[in-house]
């Protein structure tokens, strides 16, 4: 048996591991157009702060690809012929393939403002971005950040850290409006500010000022020009379905996948970034791009692809990242009905289905950096937000997740004048009596 | 200066290090590396993450540097319940 993989993210990675636990026979070939093949790329954000060096960022070693039998190539899938079953490269070679599954992921959409093109102007989408990235910052002292969501704010951080003076645009007047509650924004802002990040509401970058092909500021709509060495860029990504779409496999924004990461052609399956699947909740085809469920695709599509029959169900959607320096947990519906205006579409880190207008009422609890916030519906929680302290965060996904019927507490919840996070402790306490979590106090 | 709060701490600090471990919340990690990068004695923590396995290495000494260090609270130690 013959597989293809294209891609060696998380999802092309975990159907490798899956396909190898069903198969040991099996040829796996893992195909990346990527230069620096498996590494973690939401660590790129650690990676600019200084807090891991480059090859920190690798999980596996050589030995792990020799151990499950991988056969590693450099090169583009061009195009996908499903009745040859096989893949064409940009180099012309084209591979046969029992089973091959796409995982190919999303990129960072561009903008197309004049200076676009400058030398300076940059996005974090790969390791290589991200060289170039510490490789600019010694030369530049200052830089524009414009976009929403965490690629943005990751980018605003890792300069910051590196001494650059950081102007960070947003178009709205807070920081990722929909799904941050403005309690929450105004968390994250005031953590930028005191790290020396400065913040410019309702700011729209028209033009990125050049001089001898590179950068030298930026003018705004309202006419402002702040000088500037660099600009960094993050207002969404998009899937990369055009593979798909020009081999005639069907798309909507993503590749369309059944509950088996099946795609419209025999044999050839989708995962991760690059897939649309159905949401459990809304029934709407939904886009994610979060490393867990891309990683549980990758297994689900490499299971079936080695003959079993398994189908894969989205979970609640579950991301914890870090926002200026807090770790955050955002669970299931979160909602809120503003458009953030920096965003296209996704970001990284992100799904849609936070932003589904949950049928329920908030309870929060909290200041400054230790933060809560729970929608509480009929007899469920649907979502919940943890920023700072994370000890509630297992008992708030849990109880999303399952669906657990929280009518014991609901009406203490949102009446009782008693924090929800004490609450919510004693019920969690009560239906887990077993966990048993310590954490050292003194270090 | 709360002495007895002292020795408190003291006292839960060597009971973790003689009765706890190291476990993963697999599902919040993304494999960046920061706990294998800093664990003093090189174990490879991020791939217990991964595979969703407490670190059960008898060298661990429960520094709790990978806990400390980890950006997204992976990491937590537990009871290992060895002597109950």
């Amino acid at each position: 048996m013959q597989y293809v993989i294209l891609g060696s993210g998380p999802a092309g990675i975990s159907a490798s591991e899956a396909i190898r636990s069903l198969d040991s026979r099996g040829e796996i070939t893992l195909i990346t157009d990527d230069q620096d093949g498996y590494y973690s790329r939401p660590g790129l954000a650690y990676y600019l702060t200084g807090e891991i060096p480059e090859d920190g960022l690798y999980p596996f070693q050589a030995q792990d690809f020799k151990r499950l039998q991988i056969g590693m190539l450099k090169g583009k899938a061009t195009r996908i012929q499903p009745e040859a079953h096989q893949v064409v490269l940009q180099s012309g070679q084209a591979i046969y393939y029992d089973r091959l599954l796409v995982a190919i992921g999303a990129q960072a959409v561009t903008i197309q403002n004049p200076g676009a093109e400058l030398q300076g102007v940059f996005k974090l989408d790969t390791l290589e971005n991200a060289r170039q990235i510490v490789k600019m910052v010694r030369k530049g002292k200052a830089a524009v950040v414009i976009g929403g969501g965490i690629t943005a704010l990751e980018i605003a951080e890792g300069l910051r850290a590196r001494g650059v003076r950081v102007h960070y645009f947003l178009r709205g007047d807070r920081y990722w409006a929909n799904v941050l509650d403005e309690q929450e924004s105004r968390i994250v802002e005031q953590r930028l500010k005191e790290d020396g990040v400065q913040l410019h509401f309702e700011t729209d970058l028209v033009e990125i000022l050049g001089k001898g092909g590179k950068v030298i500021g930026v003018r705004t709509a309202a006419g402002e020009v702040v000088k500037c060495d660099m600009v960094g860029v993050a207002v969404g990504i998009k899937p990369r379905k055009e593979l798909a779409q020009d081999s005639g496999i069907t798309v909507e924004r993503g590749i369309v996948v059944d509950d088996r990461m099946g795609t419209s052609a025999p044999d050839v399956y989708a995962a991760g970034d690059v897939a649309e699947v159905r949401d459990r909740v809304t029934g709407r085809f939904t886009l994610r791009s979060l490393w867990t469920p891309a990683r549980v695709q990758g297994t689900t599509a490499g299971m079936n692809m080695a003959g079993e029959k398994l189908h894969y169900t989205p979970g609640a959607p579950f991301n914890v990242t870090r926002l200026a320096g807090l770790t955050t947990t955002i669970i299931g519906e979160v909602g809120s009905q503003e458009v953030d205006k920096d965003v296209v579409g996704i970001v990284r880190g992100d799904s849609e289905t936070w932003r589904q207008i949950p049928d329920a009422l908030v309870c929060q609890a909290g200041f400054a950096a230790n933060h809560l916030r729970l929608l509480v519906g009929e007899g469920t929680i649907v979502g919940g937000l943890v920023m700072g302290d994370q000890k509630l965060s297992q008992a708030v996904h849990y109880l999303v997740e399952r669906q657990v019927d929280v009518t014991p507490i609901r009406d203490q919840l949102l009446r009782s004048k008693a924090s929800p996070a004490d609450i919510l402790a004693s019920f969690w306490q009560k239906i887990t009596p077993t966990t048993k979590t310590q954490t050292p106090k003194a270090r | 200066m709360d002495w007895l709060g002292m020795f408190k701490t003291e006292e839960t600090r060597r009971q973790v290090m003689a009765e706890g471990q190291v476990v993963p919340e697999s599902n919040r990690c993304v494999q960046c590396g920061i706990c294998s990068f800093h664990c003093p004695i090189n174990i490879d923590v991020r791939r217990h993450a991964w595979l969703g396995v407490p670190v059960k290495d008898s060298h661990c000494l429960t520094c709790g540097e990978c806990v400390t260090r980890c950006p997204r609270g992976v990491l937590r130690f537990e009871r290992t319940n060895m002597f109950e």
